[in-house]
C-alpha cells in the first residue's frame, strides 16, 4: 500500500468514526446562523496568521540568542538564559499575559496589544526553542570542532559549516513542534482581547449558542495552518538527510 | 623537520599525562611514537599539532617556537595537517566537499582551483570513484585515506597521524599503511603515533618510545627495536 493511500485510508475512517459519533448527539445543527458571521471568521483567522508569523520569527531570534546565553562560559550570562528558560517553561502562559500585559506592558507605556501579545507569545514559545537549540548544539560530537580546528577554521567558521548544517537536522523535528504549539497558543491572546480567530469563534458562539457550529470551523481553521508547517519540517528534514 | 620538545608537561585534571617530556630529534622525514596506551603518545601529537596547549613546557619546530595563544596556533595549525584515529571526516558533507572546505575557507582557493588541487590526490590514491559519497557511505579504510587525503591537500609542511589504523580490521589497516608508505615515498614529513610495529620498524628515520609522560628510548628504528636494552621497552617489544 502506497504512503498516500495509507493517510487516505486513516483520514476516512478517523472522519467516519467522528461522524458516527456526532450522529448519535441529539443536536439540531444551525449552519445558517454562524454563515451569517463568516467574515469574522475570516478575520480573526488572519490576524491569528499575522500572530503567529511574528511570533514564529521572534522567537526562534529569542531562541537562539537564549541558547547562546545557556552555552556561555560566563556564570552571569548563563544565569540568565537559565532564570530565563525555567521562569518561563514553569508558568502557565495565561498568566504571563496577564502579567505581561496588565502590569509590565502597562508601567513601561506600551499599549499596542498586538505587539504585546507577540512579544510575550514569543518569549514563551522562545524558552522552548531556546533549549531545543542548546540540545542540537550539545549533539555534535567535540571531535567535529577537533576535525574543524585541526584544518584551520575559525570559531565563527566551525559554526557556520560544521556545526549547524548538522544541528540543524537534529532540531527540525522538536522546532517544528514547538511552532505547531505557537500557532494554537495563540488563542489564548484572546484573554488580552486581541480579535484573533479563538475570540472571534467565542463572541459568534455567544451571538449565536450555535457552539459547535463556532468551534468546528475554529478547529479547520488552525489545521490549515499547522499542516503545512509539520509539512514543511518534513520536506526540510528529508534536504538535510544523510547517514551518520 | 627538526623537532626540539623541551620539559613538555601536561595535565589532566589531577592526573599528570606529560611528565617533563624531552625529545630532540635529528634532521628527519618521519618520527614514530610508540608505547603502551595511555603513555602520552597521543597527548604529544595533540600539542605538536596545536590542538591542545601544555600547562608547562616549550616545542620548537625547525627552529620556530609553537605559540601559545589561539590566534597564533590556528595560524600554525593551518601550515600543518593532522589525521585522527576516528577519522572525523564531517558527516554532512561529501568525500570531495570535505577536501574543498579547508582549501577554499581556510587556504582562500578559488572553488575551481581548489577542485582541481582535490583531484590530483583523489586520483593518486583510487579515491576518484568515491569523491561524491558521503563518509557513512564510506568504508573505514577508504573514509580514513579520506581523512588522510583532507590533511594533506593543504600541502602541509608536516603530518600528524594519531593512531591512524586502530579502528580499522587487518585489510584496512594495510590499505591505510600502504598510503603512508608512498607518502613517505613522496617526501611527506610526519610524525606518526602506531601500534603497528613493523610498519613503524619500516618508515620511522627515528623512533620514541614514550610511557609514564616520558620519552623513555629514542633512536633509529634498529636501535629501538633491535637493541634497545631499557627494560620497561624490552618488555613491552617482548609481548608483541
Amino acid at each position: 500500500m502506497s504512503r498516500r493511500l495509507a493517510h487516505i485510508l486513516v483520514v476516512a475512517v478517523f472522519a467516519a468514526l467522528i461522524a458516527l459519533a456526532f450522529s448519535r448527539v441529539d443536536y439540531t445543527w444551525n449552519w445558517a446562523g454562524v454563515w451569517e458571521y463568516r467574515q469574522k471568521f475570516v478575520q480573526g483567522w488572519l490576524t491569528t496568521v499575522g500572530l503567529s508569523l511574528a511570533a514564529l520569527l521572534a522567537s526562534s531570534l529569542i531562541g537562539s540568542v537564549a541558547a547562546l546565553l545557556l552555552q556561555s562560559s560566563q556564570p552571569l550570562l548563563e544565569a540568565v538564559g537559565r532564570v530565563y528558560v525555567e521562569l518561563i517553561r514553569g508558568t502557565p502562559l495565561l498568566v504571563q499575559l496577564l502579567i505581561g500585559f496588565y502590569v509590565i506592558a502597562s508601567a513601561v507605556g506600551l499599549e499596542n496589544r498586538f505587539v504585546v501579545g507577540v512579544l510575550v507569545l514569543s518569549l514563551f514559545s522562545g524558552a522552548y526553542m531556546a533549549e531545543i537549540f542548546r540540545g542540537g548544539l550539545a549533539a555534535i560530537p567535540k571531535t567535529q570542532i577537533d576535525a574543524a580546528r585541526a584544518i584551520g577554521l575559525s570559531p565563527l567558521q566551525t559554526l557556520r559549516f560544521v556545526i549547524l548544517p548538522q544541528a540543524v537536522r537534529l532540531v527540525l523535528p522538536p522546532v517544528a513542534g514547538q511552532l505547531v504549539s505557537l500557532v494554537k497558543d495563540s488563542s489564548l491572546l484572546s484573554v488580552i482581547a486581541i480579535s484573533e480567530f479563538t475570540l472571534n469563534a467565542q463572541e459568534v458562539n455567544s451571538f449565536t449558542y450555535s457552539t459547535l457550529e463556532s468551534y468546528l470551523p475554529l478547529a479547520v481553521g488552525y489545521l490549515i495552518l499547522t499542516l503545512p508547517l509539520s509539512a514543511l519540517s518534513r520536506w526540510l528534514e528529508a534536504r538535510f538527510l544523510y547517514e551518520t | 623537520m627538526r623537532l626540539d620538545v623541551h620539559s613538555l608537561t601536561q595535565r589532566f585534571g589531577n592526573t599528570t599525562v606529560l611528565d617533563g617530556l624531552h625529545l630532540t630529534t635529528g634532521d628527519v622525514q618521519s618520527l614514530v611514537l610508540v608505547g603502551p596506551s595511555g603513555g602520552g603518545k597521543s597527548t604529544l601529537l595533540r600539542i605538536l599539532a596545536g590542538l591542545d596547549v601544555p600547562v608547562a613546557g616549550r616545542i620548537t619546530f625547525d627552529g620556530t617556537l609553537l605559540p601559545n595563544d589561539e590566534t597564533a596556533l590556528r595560524a600554525y595549525r593551518k601550515t600543518v595537517g593532522t589525521v585522527f584515529q576516528a577519522y572525523n571526516l564531517f558527516p554532512h558533507l561529501s568525500a570531495l566537499d570535505n577536501l574543498l572546505l579547508p582549501l577554499i575557507h581556510v587556504h582562500g582557493l578559488s572553488p575551481a582551483q581548489a577542485l582541481a588541487r582535490a583531484q590530483e590526490p583523489l586520483e593518486r590514491f583510487q579515491l576518484s570513484a568515491h569523491a561524491h559519497k558521503r563518509p557513512a557511505e564510506l568504508s573505514g579504510g577508504q573514509k580514513q585515506r579520506i581523512a588522510i587525503v583532507r590533511a594533506m591537500v593543504v600541502q602541509p609542511r608536516c603530518l600528524f597521524l594519531d593512531e591512524p589504523t586502530s579502528a580499522l580490521d587487518p585489510e584496512m589497516t594495510a590499505e591505510v599503511l600502504e598510503m603512508i608508505s608512498e607518502l613517505k615515498l613522496l617526501g611527506t614529513h610526519f610524525v606518526l603515533v602506531t601500534h603497528e610495529m613493523s610498519f613503524a620498524k619500516r618508515v620511522a628515520d627515528e623512533v620514541a618510545f614514550i610511557d609514564d609522560g616520558r620519552v623513555l628510548a629514542h633512536g633509529s628504528a634498529a636501535e629501538i627495536f633491535d637493541r634497545c636494552d631499557v627494560p620497561r621497552v624490552k618488555a613491552f617489544f617482548a609481548f608483541l
